[in-house]
């Protein structure tokens, strides 16, 4: 295995604030499976609105064809909780998405769907868009150094939490981890019968 | 030193710790609907996995639903294709469902505090950003993805970091005309949209102890609006008389009992906050969104900002590109620009005190001609409430679409959905960019303030501007 957790092309999305309605509109929430969504990814500002390709749309430009690296604003990922937000990017073919900050949820998700979250403070954000914009916009992430390298060497610093960045580097699966503690949740409820015994669920006659 | 409410809660459910930075947190009770759960169960397919207490859950049908009728195909075949995936999965795996015609059905958010479920003390989760509504309870409640849905399914446990914590204090008396959601759109336009990433935000002060609890579910809920991850208000004598004699509440002496617990649920008084924020209550104005963020908020009374008047460069882009997006010219008033849509409904706006509110301005009036106005009751309960009211009489003799419980307009997965470039005030808690549909102008404001959008036909000129409170 390559040292890198990824290589691959960036590009930049300027903007702050891309919360979940614009990565995923919500009439593409109709799904039962996990796939299938990634060609409705950003789908209000990358298509017209008779359905064609808008061509000014960064993902839609030739040379980005390909990318695999998004770097956007701050507080990517804002507002609703849909997973369907990271799972569009990722079936779109991102591997990382950079940004000044992340809202909480969607950083979860994205843990969760071994998309990376990597959290860069501002000079290295306008470092990262300037890339992007000019030169040939390739990178590598090393994750267990944490740094993005750029193509030139450069090496820019991310943030990730120790744990989070573990369970990125290997294949984990948060239930069997949860699982493992199945005694000590057993000895949780029990205890707590005892003690707030109208905690426990009534269930729902219906 | 003491310990904030949150660090309680938090502290109490800790199952064990998985890591320096992470425990197993005990999760009490998990809502489910039909949009956010299906690749869940389907996750406890592939793996062979079982829930592990179902009756830890309960499932409704909400977000994708019709709300002109109560038919499982009234929203077309792929919502229903969806609704029934969700009727599926609960009668494989045992979980409670209130299927479409249930007398209890509504949206998730309102039904939980509606039948006792939700109580102090608890940890809450759903797949939905808007569980934090039930912190309105001094519950722990949280909005989670898809995979941790799977999570709690399987194990009734999540996976936690500890977050911060932020004191946001509402000192003083609201004025008359000022509602709960005046002022949490005030306090989301001090914070921001991202200033409360990372924290749990706890409301104290006399103005949020003199709330209802429907008001005070009307603050929590929009917590997630400021990127926090969950909202709480400790509970008092007003939460305990809200919960006494609903369905799912204790009686007899598990009541006492649970109320000497609930009792302690308090920060106390040597703790200490990451940060805290003080807004005096009498300074707070009713209040209208005028951008595409929730913290682009404004008075109504006001003009439309300038761009040119915000600090920071990137708060100019911003405005500049939401005034366009919403076709407003800086420096004009409000009032000048006419409304096309109502929209009185929502998890933030849809229980029987937000009915009422809304109904008191509406009385006697009609909507204008050129508006489309239509109320969405929380649930079927509040529906039949407000009917036997005569609320509901008034609003359809004003010439409001009286409507079947569900989410409908806020986020316009079925067919209620605002058409490009047309204006529409909505009591739901998001204007994003074609949150309502595309190119949908959607202004955030109080049911009392949509009421009167409605009847005037411009966003407005009613009392509540003028300060001489509701009716
Ligand atoms: S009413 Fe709106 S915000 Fe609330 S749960 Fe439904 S879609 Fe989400």
């Amino acid at each position: 295995m390559s040292q890198f957790f990824h290589q691959g092309s960036a590009c930049a999305l300027p903007v702050n604030h891309v919360d979940t309605d614009q990565i995923i509109p919500k009439q593409f929430l109709t799904g039962t499976t996990r796939d299938g969504f990634g060609d409705a990814l950003f789908f209000d500002w990358r298509y017209t609105e008779d359905g064609t390709p808008n061509p000014d749309f960064v993902l839609n430009k030739p040379e980005n064809k390909g990318v695999s690296v998004l770097v956007s604003g701050h507080n990517f990922g804002c507002g609703s909780s849909r997973e369907h937000a990271p799972w569009a990017l990722a079936q779109f073919g991102f591997k990382v998405v950079i940004a000044g900050s992340f809202a909480d949820i969607f950083y979860r998700n994205c843990i969760n769907n071994k998309l990376l979250p990597a959290q860069v403070d501002e000079a290295a954000l306008q470092q990262l868009q300037h890339y992007c914009a000019t030169a040939g916009n390739q990178l590598a992430i090393d994750l267990a150094q944490q740094q993005i390298v750029l193509a030139d060497g450069r090496r820019i610093a991310f943030n990730i939490s120790s744990t989070d960045r573990e369970q990125l580097m290997n294949d984990c699966d948060f239930i069997g981890i949860a699982e493992q503690h199945l005694d000590a949740i057993d000895r949780y409820e029990t205890e707590r019968a005892g003690q707030a015994p109208w905690m426990l669920p009534k269930g729902y006659c219906v | 030193m003491g310990m904030t409410l949150y660090e309680k809660i938090y502290q109490q459910h800790k199952v064990a710790t998985l890591n320096e930075h992470t425990d197993l947190l005990y999760i009490d009770f998990h809502f489910i609907h039909e949009v956010t759960s299906p690749q869940a169960f389907a996750g406890l397919h592939e793996a062979g996995r079982r829930v592990r207490n179902p009756v830890a859950t309960l499932a409704t049908m909400d977000h994708n639903i019709s709300t002109q009728n109560r038919r499982i195909d009234g929203a077309g075949e792929i919502s229903q294709q969806q609704l029934e995936a969700l009727q599926r999965n609960c009668r494989e795996f045992q979980i409670p469902l209130l299927d479409i015609t249930h007398r209890d059905q509504g949206i998730v958010h309102v039904i939980g505090p509606e039948q006792g479920i939700t109580q102090p003390g608890m940890t809450i989760v759903c797949g939905d950003s808007h569980t934090s509504t039930h912190g309105a309870f001094g519950a722990l409640a949280f909005g989670i993805g898809t995979s941790e849905v799977e999570h709690v399914l399987a194990t009734q446990t999540l996976p936690q970091q500890r977050a911060k914590s932020m004191c946001v204090q509402i000192d003083g008396h609201l004025p008359a005309s000022v509602s709960a959601k005046d002022v949490i759109l005030a306090v989301i336009g001090r914070i921001g949209t991202a200033g409360g990433t990372g924290y749990v935000v706890e409301y104290c002060g006399e103005a949020i102890r003199s709330m209802d609890m429907e008001e005070r579910m009307t603050i929590c809920n929009m917590t997630i609006e400021m990127g926090a991850k969950a909202g709480l208000i400790a509970p008092d004598e007003v939460t305990f008389s809200y919960l006494q004699g609903r369905p799912k509440a204790p009686t007899g002496e598990q009541w006492q009992q649970a109320v000497r617990q609930w009792r302690q649920l308090k920060t106390d008084a040597d703790a200490k906050f990451d940060k805290t924020v003080v807004i005096a209550a009498r300074d707070i104005r009713p209040q209208i969104t005028w951008g595409t963020s929730p913290e682009q908020v404004m008075a109504l009374a006001d003009r439309v900002p300038d761009p040119a008047q915000f600090k920071e460069v990137e708060q100019q882009q911003n405005a500049v590109k939401a005034l366009e997006y919403m076709g407003l010219i800086p420096n004009t008033p409000l009032q000048d620009y006419p409304v096309d849509v109502v929209f009185i409904g929502s998890c933030t706006n849809s229980r029987i005190v937000d009915l009422r509110q809304a109904a008191a301005v509406v009385k006697g009036s009609r909507v204008a001609e050129h508006v489309r106005a239509l109320v969405v009751p929380g649930s079927a309960q509040v529906k039949r409430q407000a009917e036997q009211e005569g609320l509901a009489d008034i609003f359809k003799a004003a010439g409001f679409e009286w409507r079947e419980p569900g989410c409908s307009m806020c986020l316009a997965m079925n067919d209620d959905i605002v058409l490009p470039g047309k204006r529409c005030v909505s009591t739901s808690n998001r204007n994003f960019e074609g949150r309502q549909g595309r190119a949908a102008r959607t202004h955030l404001a109080s049911p009392a303030i949509a009421a009167s959008a409605a009847i005037h036909g411009y966003l407005s000129s009613h009392p509540i501007m003028t300060g001489e409170g509701l009716v």
